[in-house]
């Protein structure tokens, strides 16, 4: 099976309203054909509202919406070229595996021979192969995710639209699915549109990222860009967890920026930073814990647990209440204990915004 | 744009065809009758649209003409918006432009003076519309929808706007146009002015509204009367309903499943049929009257005819309705909440009392309201029992009927009656609408149910077995009173009278229906037959529409559908013979006038059923198949009636066996050509004739039995799966369906 010709994705000042309720109101955004764009966000900030509007199945309050170049705001879902991936499959529940597959075909105008034909490939594309004439109901968790996904891509469409394909699964399966549809949509070249509230999983299979909040995007980009240098105090938190502390900028030196934080003074690559009080991102794991010596930012222990790999602690300390993740087993430090803590040069990120 | 330029060239070729192709006035024959080929097109009953306004000189048809001529040219236009907002106002104007040339223009000329007054007399007036108006009518009515479609509405999905305009349009047609020309008909005089002296001396009558009861003297008025019986009757069905419930899930009682059955009995009985049976029992000639009267020497009594012997058959009639709406209410108190009591130490009493009897009070307040509907549609009983004191049912039918034929007197009774429905329905929806305790989730609910305190568990078996082996013997009657010679008198066995209502011949090699019933037997079915498909169509449809689309004036729409719930029969019949009996729209006597009747009467419930199926459907089954390029048609076909089938047998059964057995609209409706089975039913019970009329009725029984044992089987046969969802819908008996069941 091959993509004719995936498709761009267009949005121009789309608005959408629920009666009083705006969901979305104003959006803007490009996706370039052949890439997979993960759209973040925590639940309501209006992911799946723009994906709805994608497939046709809302139409926005005003604005355009632009498939492959042409305008189909108001086109009804099937008049459209994308397909969909639903969050519960959708799987019609009286028709076999085959006959899912091929339900889109024959809609499309194809003789029924055509359909099952096609479909057959399409269940061998997602390892299905023999398994056409089981109903979803005799089909386990992964296989009914993968006939779904069969299901969209037999119609070759110019998108294809995921709406958290993965929450109904496992948590082990989840890895292997989401590594599989990477793979399969690298494979075939098709533009794709994937919904998710979870960072691991747009980190895993994007090529870019548009994390969303009350309907507007707060920040797009690679996954790295995302995660090293996020724009926001939101987008550091919501990348993985991170913790916010104020902090001062001291100067800039060539290439490095020089903030200080709790009285510790800290080189960070890059940015060309206006001196005066900004904020820094720093992830769990990137605080170095030592006993009560030497200099860095002062603290003391409020609890620890132990997790097997890691220790992860909260300390309070100058700039607030630290949370750390500490790799160094061996060594803990029991509640109430002093502490200083240290940077390390990965994992701390400047917010300028 | 393709696809609208197609389904807008349909519409437009039977816009022609009305105008040119069938004739567009009412046929006296029958237009299936097809006679009216012979002199078409030229005759003047028989002339199409476009001959009437050039050759015949119905000249106002000329707006019809050019409302469609706009249609036509919008079809040129390209720009989407305005190409719709013409097609939409064509469709509207024109719709409008012909039932307002439709009212006003009768058969000799204006039927409002005001008309008169301001254009001037005509010449000629107009019959009634016929199948080229009523096809001119769905084409304005689609050209409207499809012009709304191009402009956005629903998503531009033109199958759904025609669905729903349709719908409206229909019942519109059906439903609210014959209540409000009731309405009008009851203020107006013959000349059509307005005269509201006949409608406010009705609305006096003491005959009505007298307290004379209370105050000393012989009788109450009908309204006071009827209020008082039926309240009776929904306070007695309700605790009957209550014990029987508490029996069959609380108690170790034997005979469960039997007591389930008894569910099935109310669908299948014809509804005199037990007021006829209980004159066998305790009329003048009645067995029980007498026995008593040759071992006691008990003067035998009239007391069975009037207010006590309708509550007895009402209350026998609805306490299995009341059973069934109970006993899921009952069942759906959560064990865990009686268990929770329970290590609060509280006894088996006070939980009973505490925490399940408060929990269950939305329910009983309901089965309350039901039969309290119930009671005031019943027409049947009381027609059997009612004896001089009637209810307002009663009094409606005899008010058009008899010899007062004094149709603004059964008009303002109608209202009256409507009245009281209105609210006792109005109270179910407004006020117990979010009241319901019962708790029945998705979630397994471990544990059981707590069995009844020992003093209730005692009596309420004291209640339910007698009134058990009442039953019983009642339904005995029944199968039985068809095979005794004649009441009373002679009481030798005998097959005379099933001879006499079903015998057959053999003429010439063919058979003959030599059997005084076979008539109205056979219309009864082809009506039946006729309108159970109708039925099931329109009221899914419409439970799609309500669970799965949005737009504005929806819950309107929900409303105003279930509210016919909440007319009674006889006053649909009142209406429908005021309003269908003179142009534009002239039905009586005919066919079509009975099923139109059954569709919208029987159509809420196919609505619920739907709804209560649909909303078990995952939305997201109907996107994925919009994504996968079906349309919302295919959609429909494929997917979703498919996963409804056993709503749609339900809705078919029902509508059948509704068909059937109903009474209370019917009898204003049949004519000598198209007699129903109850009705005839009924005019034997008047001749005295109840052998025949009992054999009848087994037979009406039994074929109904065969025809639900029938349906059951076939949905047995479906392919059963694990996926839950499914497996839930596939439960849904027929029987749960009839909860609303009004007579």
């Amino acid at each position: 099976m091959t993509i004719v010709k995936p498709g761009s994705v267009v949005f121009e000042n789309v608005r959408k309203s629920f009666g009083s309720f705006t969901a979305i109101p104003d959006l803007s955004l490009t996706i370039e054909p052949g890439t997979l764009v993960t759209l973040l966000g925590p639940s309501g900030c209006g992911k799946t509202t723009t994906l709805r509007m994608l497939a046709g199945l809302e139409h926005p309050t005003s604005g355009r919406i632009l498939i492959g170049g042409k305008d189909v705001t108001m086109l009804p879902a099937n008049a459209r070229d994308v397909s969909m991936v639903f969050q519960s499959y959708a799987l019609f529940p009286h028709m076999t595996a085959l006959d899912n597959v091929a339900y889109g075909l024959e809609s499309s105008g194809l003789s029924r021979r055509q359909a099952r034909a096609k479909a057959d490939d399409g269940l061998k594309l997602v390892g299905l192969a023999g398994m056409g004439e089981r109903l979803p109901a005799e089909l386990s968790g992964g296989q009914q995710q993968r006939v779904a996904v069969a299901r969209a891509l037999v119609l070759e469409p110019q998108v294809l639209l995921l709406d958290e394909p993965l929450s109904n699964l496992d948590a082990r399966l989840r890895r292997k699915v989401r590594t599989d549809i990477r793979e399969l949509q690298q494979r075939l070249g098709f533009t794709a549109v994937y919904v998710t509230h979870d960072q691991d999983e747009a980190l895993a299979v994007s090529d870019r990222i548009i994390v969303m909040k009350d309907g507007e995007i707060s920040q797009s980009g690679t996954p790295r860009q995302l995660y090293e240098a996020p724009a926001s105090p939101f987008i550091a938190d919501f990348m993985g967890e991170a913790n916010v502390v104020a902090c001062e900028v001291v100067a800039t030196e060539g290439e490095q920026t020089i903030v200080r934080v709790g009285g510790l003074e800290h080189r960070l690559q890059g940015r060309n930073a206006k001196p005066g009080a900004a904020k820094l991102a720093i992830r769990p794991g990137a605080i170095t814990l030592d006993a009560d010596n030497g200099t860095g930012i002062k603290g003391r222990v409020l609890h620890s647990a132990y997790l097997g790999d890691h220790i992860e602690y909260e300390v309070e300390t100058d700039v607030g209440p630290l949370f750390i993740v500490d790799h160094a087993v061996d060594r803990g430090f029991s509640p109430d204990a002093d502490v200083t803590l240290g940077l390390k040069n990965r994992g701390v990120a400047l917010i300028t915004a | 744009m393709m696809n609208g330029n197609r389904r807008l060239d349909i519409v437009l070729a039977l816009g022609a065809a009305a105008l040119t192709l069938v004739p567009w006035y009412r046929i006296e024959g029958g237009f299936f009758g097809f006679g009216w080929l012979a002199d078409f097109p030229s005759g003047a009953q028989t002339a199409p649209g476009l001959l009437q306004i050039f050759t015949h000189g119905r000249t106002w048809l000329v707006g019809v003409l050019l409302l469609f001529a706009v249609g036509c040219l919008a079809r040129g236009m390209c720009h989407p918006m305005r190409r719709g907002l013409v097609l939409a106002a064509a469709g509207g104007l024109g719709l409008l432009f012909l039932a307002a040339q439709g009212l006003a223009i009768g058969f000799a000329g204006w039927t409002w003076t005001i008309s008169e007054a301001l254009f001037g007399t005509l010449s000629d007036g107009q019959p009634s519309m016929g199948a080229g108006a009523a096809l001119m009518a769905q084409v304005f009515v689609l050209l409207f929808a499809f012009g709304l479609a191009e402009r956005g509405a629903m998503k531009g999905d033109a199958f759904i706007v025609g669905a729903i305009s349709t719908l409206v349009f229909l019942v519109a047609v059906f439903v609210f146009y014959p209540i409000g020309s009731m309405f009008i008909g009851a203020v107006q005089d013959f000349d059509g002015s307005f005269n509201p002296t006949d409608f406010v001396r009705n609305l006096q009558d003491p005959g009505i509204w007298s307290l004379g009861c209370v105050l000393g003297a012989e009788v109450c008025g009908v309204a006071w009367r009827t209020l008082f019986l039926a309240i009776m009757t929904a306070l007695g069905s309700t605790l009957l309903g209550l014990a029987f419930a508490l029996v069959a899930t609380r108690t170790r009682f034997p005979f469960k499943k039997g007591l389930r059955l008894l569910t099935v009995l109310p669908i299948i009985t014809p509804p005199f049929v037990i007021g006829l049976a209980l004159t066998l029992l305790f009329g003048r000639a009645g067995v029980v009257t007498e026995a008593l009267s040759s071992l006691f020497g008990v003067e035998p009594g009239r007391w069975l005819y009037g207010m006590t012997g309708i509550w007895i058959a009402q209350v026998l009639s609805f306490t299995p309705i009341s059973f069934l709406v109970l006993i899921g209410v009952v069942e759906g108190v959560s064990p865990s909440m009686e268990e929770a009591s329970q290590t609060l130490r509280a006894d088996r009493w006070r939980t009973f009392r505490r925490v399940s009897l408060p929990l269950m009070k939305p329910g009983l307040a309901n089965a309350f309201l039901i039969g309290f509907i119930e009671s005031m549609a019943d027409f049947g009983n009381p027609l059997v029992l009612g004896g001089s004191h009637g209810v307002l049912s009663t009094e409606i039918f005899f008010a058009v009927v008899g010899s007062q034929n004094d149709p603004a007197r059964a008009a303002v009774l109608a209202i009256v009656l409507l009245c009281f429905t209105l609210s006792a329905f109005l109270a179910q929806r407004f006020w117990l609408s979010g009241k319901n305790f019962a708790t029945v989730t998705g979630k397994g609910d471990s544990g059981a149910h707590l069995a009844l305190p020992r003093g209730l568990s005692i009596g309420v078996h004291a209640v339910v077995i007698p009134w058990m082996v009442f039953t019983l013997v009642v339904y005995g009657m029944i199968l039985v009173g068809g095979f005794v010679k004649t009441w009373g008198l002679d009481n030798s066995l005998t097959l005379d009278h099933y001879a006499r209502a079903f015998s057959v011949g053999f003429d010439n090699g063919g058979i003959a229906w030599t059997g005084v019933a076979w008539n109205s037997f056979w219309t009864t079915m082809e009506i039946a037959l006729i309108s159970a498909p109708l039925t099931a169509i329109v009221g899914l449809l419409t439970a799609y529409i309500i669970v799965r689309q949005k737009f504005a004036g929806r819950n309107v729409f929900e409303f105003a559908l279930m509210m016919s719930f909440a007319i009674p029969g006889t006053v649909i019949g009142v209406s429908y013979i005021m309003a269908f009996n003179l142009p534009p729209v002239e039905m009586t006597g005919s066919a079509l006038i009975l099923v139109a009747c059954f569709v919208f009467r029987n159509m809420p419930v196919g609505v619920r059923g739907g709804i209560a199926a649909m909303s078990q459907l995952d939305k997201s089954l109907d996107e994925a198949s919009l994504t996968l390029r079906a349309g919302s048609f295919r959609t429909i076909r494929k997917v979703i009636l498919p996963l409804l089938r056993p709503a749609i047998n339900a809705a078919l059964v029902y509508s059948f066996v509704r068909a059937i057995t109903s009474i209370s609209a019917v009898i204003f409706l049949v004519s000598a050509e198209y007699n129903m089975a109850t009705s005839y039913i009924v005019g034997l019970v008047e001749n005295g004739e109840y052998g025949v009329a009992i054999a009848y009725s087994s037979m009406l029984i039994v074929v109904m039995i065969t025809v639900i044992t029938g349906f059951q089987l076939l949905v047995g046969e479906r392919r059963l799966r694990r996926e839950n969802r499914v497996a839930g819908l596939s439960q849904t008996s027929p029987i749960s369906v009839r909860q609303e069941k009004t007579a």
